[in-house]
């Protein structure tokens, strides 16, 4: 066997290009396009009077104009809203160019077409856009009152409304349960919005021919913004094809589309016969894509002396900014993952999406998450502090066992099946944790407390991916998979999976992601979900090849395959690697040839005495070359988990908050590459960390976005984040053939919930909203 | 976010620079390290019809250190100055400015002249009671027509190498008089004092058509300390509050003389002597609440998306204490 290589924390493969200034990001491609730039909405709410562009028509380099009016009725529809849900009675999704009313700040009105982007820009502040203001709902509370409406069709701007309930083992309630309960608590948290916000924005480069158009996007889903392409554009799919080039940040951006912009360039680019390009600025951004996390939530909670919850009951007020494109995911999953490592006595949940005139909400790494886990783990130190209890000790008495997995929380998660854990072990986990931070060692001083926090998450969700796997006559091994890649390091663990199924080394194997002219199904990057997913379909798909590799090899050393083996790229019989034919033979063997163009190629030609004439070249059943595809598709969702703890300082005279330990133990069944998996984690903490104490959306009252900036949206700089230490445990997913979870967003879920904890140690001051800065802090202290 | 259009400037030499501010007058606008004007004429916040980029003007990129103190000319940057550690609280100073891509660029001449209410610089000319040189000829009666069209490119790419290493830490100055730019004949010098020279958030005394070719920083006198304490949101960032200290002590190492000047809390750096608080006592006796008292008194700050006014008012008591005990420390050592 050639050597190991799942498991192992080799080096990233993508980084020396990377990081070398290599990459190939949207805005590296098209240097000949011209350019777009959009008119967008100044206002939060406006109707639509009157657009004049007469006065920008003398600049020098405009190419076109277009408004929705221009637009053929195919491609002035209504954006799709991707994931329908019978809660969502009233979803609303924008125009790809506002059609009368704008609904938030950044809404895009007007697109323009110019020989650069300065000239485009210029031409966009000379169009004028005669606006009726109206007044504009920001902010949970008075988006919920309802006395002024985002969209005029729906009534109190609630969008959906989901209750579940999960009874107890008694049959009770969840407010019965707390009724009935020896104590019970109530209270309320607030978390703000934060973003995304990738380093590369979005962009889209779009070529037509005649015949073809092929679109670049910086998507997190080539295969499905082709589908939407071609859908709004009347074409037939064969002629439209749709790369994800390198990548720069997704983070759940830019799993929505299609975008306005995704649509409307490549129809520009077909109309004006020109290549066109539209590369997103950091304003945009901030205005125009999709922010996460805001919410409001009421909590109730019933529990018995040993801190064990009997009853739990959370209402959710989720502000869905100004369209729900993306369905309701986000507060599902916040719904439905609430519950965590823990059993519940019963268990009620209830949320609201409500409309507001804001930038609409999709998911952001964590996907709702956060929010869940932080309403849990709050209730744990609530309940804690409530029975003067050490905070792990009432976490474990609530824990699932070991014992207990497959383990069915009662409810529906968000790929529309039951929400039933996979796998875990989570007293071990704590343990670990425990040991790791050193919590029982830790004493509490004025300005230093420790925090924990636990979450599961849902991982690997369906229905499907693919992967293609060829081997060619030099040899080289070339995997292709549909999802896409925004710098997760697939270019790496893929490979790590097929070289070592193939037994080559993992040199000699490539790997492409996104391109729809390689592999043409797919879902896309999110949730979690690329390792479990195609991370096993290229190992089913590399199982095929080297079935008919050994076969074929069989056939020319005349022994049978169930003897052979494969390493360093040699197959061989087991044990006496003397009789051997490489796979790059085998690969000329499986593809009998009428034409020679090397002395490798010349094997398989027909005088070449390599096959028996009694046979057909390509027997019945059987396909030239030395190819395999798979699909892998789970019955549900793996359950990854894991445990956070920090320990942080705070000053006792400006308030400044400093974490000065931070740990993290991680459970996403079998590793491909811990290496990898760490970095994830650093990524997710980083955000985290912006989450809890530095990321905000300041709107002010007219819906304005104070802070769209770097300057002052304070994404954490590599000094604000804390050195992150890290263990490892491995339970299997029972789930699928490499017995892998996802790793991906894990990272950042719990966060909050953990610098919350932390800070309500070291200040003994309850903390229920999130994020905090050193000026509310002050505040909290009472000034 | 592209600027809007505008005619790129590239002088060769002082003499066609100051001609060339004083033809475009009020349309135009000095490009030093770009590390503000940049980004403001990216998002459009500003739109001036000419830019003068002085980047060629190696003449500007001195630091000259005498015994009445440091001379910075406009086009030494950040980083230099700091690494040539010509004046303790300058270089104090410029570890809290931005960070290191940004101080290679910005200069600190630019930094005085944007007169950021929240920025270092313009504080510590402030405490120390230093001046701005500003330069300027002819006036600005000639029309832009008129404007010399060599050296003028329209793609705002700059050509020709700019200085690198251009600080001289005792460059014989060539005007042999007290500046260290030596400048054309004709041109009309003032020398601004700090007091007078931030008049508004973002706005200086510096007018149309002139060029700030230098700043000086008076020399610290005898057993006299200094230091910088401020509170920002992330490592680099521009201040929430922040307050420099100059302390003086006296042979008894009582505290002679005592001043701040606070950023992030009023329109401009707020200079506040509180040597008669201190009552000429010794750092460990003096009454720190009371100074801290008598700071607040002085300042007025706003609130923002970062930090309420409430806070600021608190942090910059906080760092007052912070800055003056530290500077005292320092007079001792
Ligand atoms: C991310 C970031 C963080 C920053 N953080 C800080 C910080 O913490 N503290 C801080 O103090 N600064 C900070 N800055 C600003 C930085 O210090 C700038 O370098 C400085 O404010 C301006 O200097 P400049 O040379 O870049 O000037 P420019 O940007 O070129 O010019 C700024 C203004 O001054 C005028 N000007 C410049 N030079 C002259 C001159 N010689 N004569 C007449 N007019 C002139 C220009 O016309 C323009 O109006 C930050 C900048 C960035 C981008």
């Amino acid at each position: 066997m050639t050597t190991k290589l799942f498991g192992e924390p080799v080096q990233r493969r993508e980084d020396p290009r990377l990081l070398a200034g290599h990459g190939r990001y949207l805005d590296d491609l098209g240097s000949g396009a011209l350019a777009v730039a959009f008119v967008r909405s100044p206002h939060a709410h406006a109707r639509i009077r009157d657009i004049d562009v007469a006065p920008a028509l003398d600049v020098d380099g405009l190419v076109a104009i277009y408004t929705w009016e221009d637009l053929p009725e195919r491609v002035g529809r209504p954006l799709p809203l991707l994931i329908p849900h019978p809660a969502l009675t009233h979803g609303r999704t924008a125009y790809p160019l506002a059609r009368d009313v704008v609904r938030h700040v950044g809404e895009p009105v007007v697109m323009v077409v110019a020989t650069d982007r300065y000239l485009a820009e210029d031409v966009c502040a000379l169009i004028e856009v005669d606006y009726e203001p109206l007044k504009a709902v920001v902010g949970l509370e008075e988006a919920a009152h309802g006395a002024a409406l985002v969209h005029d069709d729906v009534p109190g701007n609630v969008g959906a409304h989901l209750v579940q309930e999960v009874l107890s083992a008694a049959g009770r309630g969840a407010a019965e349960a707390i009724e009935a309960a020896p104590h019970t608590l109530a209270f309320r948290l607030d978390i703000e919005r934060s973003a995304s916000t990738p380093l590369e924005g979005r962009g889209v480069y779009a070529r037509w021919d005649g015949t073809d158009l092929r679109v670049y996007s910086s998507t997190q889903t080539s295969t499905s913004v082709r589908m939407a392409i071609a859908a709004a554009l009347g074409l037939p799919l064969p002629h439209v094809e749709v790369i994800a080039p390198d990548v720069g940040g997704g983070f759940g951006v830019k799993i929505v589309h299609p975008w306005p912009e995704e649509i409307l360039v490549p129809w520009a680019a077909m109309l004006l016969g020109r290549e066109l390009k539209w590369t997103e600025d950091r304003r945009e951004h901030f205005i125009a894509a999709a922010h996460e996390r805001g919410q409001v939530q009421h909590v109730r909670v019933g529990f018995d002396d040993d801190g064990r919850v009997l009853g739990l009951d959370v209402t959710i007020l989720h502000d869905h900014g100004a369209y729900t494109p993306y369905g309701i995911i986000v507060p599902i999953i916040t719904a439905t993952q609430l519950l965590g490592p823990y059993r519940i006595g019963a268990y009620r949940v209830e949320f609201s999406a409500v409309y507001t005139n804001t930038v609409q909400v999709t998911p952001y790494r964590g996907a709702g998450r956060p929010q869940g886990v932080f309403c849990m783990e709050r209730t744990m130190d609530k309940i804690a502090r409530y029975l003067g209890k050490d905070r792990t000790q009432v976490r474990e008495v609530n824990f699932i066992q070991p014992d207990e997995f497959p383990y069915d929380q009662g409810m529906i998660f968000q790929d529309g099946r039951p929400l039933i854990y996979d796998s875990g072990d989570y007293p071990r986990m704590l343990r670990m944790v425990k040991e790791l931070i050193g919590w029982d060692d830790f004493r509490p001083a004025p300005g230093r407390g420790i925090g924990i926090g636990c979450y599961v998450e849902g991982t690997g969700v369906g229905p499907y991916e693919g992967g293609h796997v060829q081997i060619t006559s030099d040899g080289r091994v070339h995997v292709s998979t549909g999802l896409t890649s925004q710098g997760q390091g697939h270019e790496t663990v893929f490979a790590q999976i097929a070289a070592d199924r193939l037994g080559v080394p993992i040199e000699r194997v490539s790997v492409v992601t996104g391109d729809t002219r390689r592999f043409g199904y797919a879902v896309g990057t999110f949730a979690s979900r690329a390792a479990v997913m195609s991370g096993n379909a290229i190992a089913l798909a590399c199982a095929k090849v080297r079935e008919k590799a050994l076969r074929i090899a069989g056939d020319a050393l005349e022994a049978d395959p169930a003897d052979l083996t494969i390493s360093e790229g040699l197959v061989h019989v087991a044990g006496s690697p003397s009789a051997s034919i490489p796979l790059s033979t085998v690969a000329v063997l499986a593809n009998p040839l009428r034409y020679a163009f090397d002395e490798e190629t010349a094997k398989a030609t027909q005088f070449a005495g390599t096959a028996s004439p009694d046979r057909p070249p390509v027997a019945e059943g059987e396909e030239p070359g030395l190819e395999g595809r798979g699909y892998y598709s789970p019955i549900r969702s793996t359950f990854a988990a894991g445990m956070h703890a920090a320990i942080v300082e705070t000053d006792p005279l400006t308030a400044e908050i400093k974490v000065v330990r931070y740990v993290v133990v991680h459970d996403c069944g079998k590793l491909i590459n811990p290496m990898i998996v760490e970095g994830q984690i650093h990524g997710g903490v980083a955000q985290g960390i912006g989450g809890a104490l530095y990321e905000r959306m300041a709107y002010d009252a007219d819906g304005q976005l104070q802070n769209a900036s770097f300057m002052d949206f304070l994404m954490p700089y590599a000094t604000e984040v804390p050195r992150i230490e890290t263990g490892h445990l491995e339970t299997p997913s029972p789930l699928n053939p490499l017995g892998i979870k996802g790793a991906g967003e894990a990272g950042v879920i719990p966060v909050s919930a953990v610098i919350a904890s932390a800070l309500e140690d070291a200040e003994g001051i309850e903390i229920d909203r999130m994020p905090i800065s050193p000026s509310e802090l002050f505040d909290l202290r009472g000034g | 976010m592209k600027p809007p259009p505008f005619e790129y400037h590239g002088p060769r030499d002082l003499g066609e620079a100051l001609e060339t501010l004083a033809a475009v007058g009020a349309h135009g606008k000095v490009l030093a390290g770009g590390q503000s004007l940049i980004p403001m004429l990216n998002m459009r916040l500003a739109a001036p019809a000419h830019l003068v980029d002085i980047n060629r003007l190696a003449a500007l990129a001195v630091v000259r250190e005498t015994p009445a103190g440091v001379t910075v000319g406009a086009l030494a940057r950040h980083s230099e100055v700091a690494r040539c550690g010509a004046h303790p609280l300058l270089a104090q100073a410029l570890r809290l400015v931005a960070h290191p891509v940004i101080r290679n660029r910005g200069t600190v001449v630019g930094s005085l002249v944007h007169a950021d209410p929240a920025a270092e610089l313009p504080a510590v000319l402030a405490v120390l009671d230093g001046s701005v040189r500003l330069a300027s000829v002819g006036g600005d009666g000639v029309p832009t027509d008129s404007v010399r069209r060599d050296g003028v490119q329209k793609d705002g790419v700059p050509r020709g190498g700019v200085r690198r290493d251009g600080v001289q830490r005792d460059g014989v100055p060539r005007d042999g008089g007290g500046g260290v730019v030596a400048l054309p004949a004709g041109t009309a010098v003032r020398d601004v004092p700090a007091r007078e020279f931030f008049t508004g958030p973002m706005e200086s005394a510096a007018r149309p058509g002139e060029l700030a070719v230098s700043a000086h920083f008076p020399a610290l006198g005898a057993r006299t300390g200094t230091a910088f304490r401020e509170v920002a949101r992330r490592h680099g960032d521009y201040a929430l509050a922040g307050v420099c200290a100059v302390v003086r002590l006296d042979e008894d190492l009582h505290i002679d003389a005592a001043r701040v000047a606070c950023i992030g809390v009023g329109p401009v750096p707020v200079v506040v002597d509180v040597s008669g608080v201190c009552e000429r006592r010794p750092a460990v006796s003096v009454d720190w609440p009371a100074v801290a008292a008598a700071v607040r008194e002085r300042t007025d700050p706003e609130g923002d998306v970062h930090a309420s006014p409430v806070y600021r008012l608190h942090l910059v008591g906080v760092l007052a204490e912070q800055a003056l005990r530290e500077a005292a420390r320092e007079a001792a050592a």
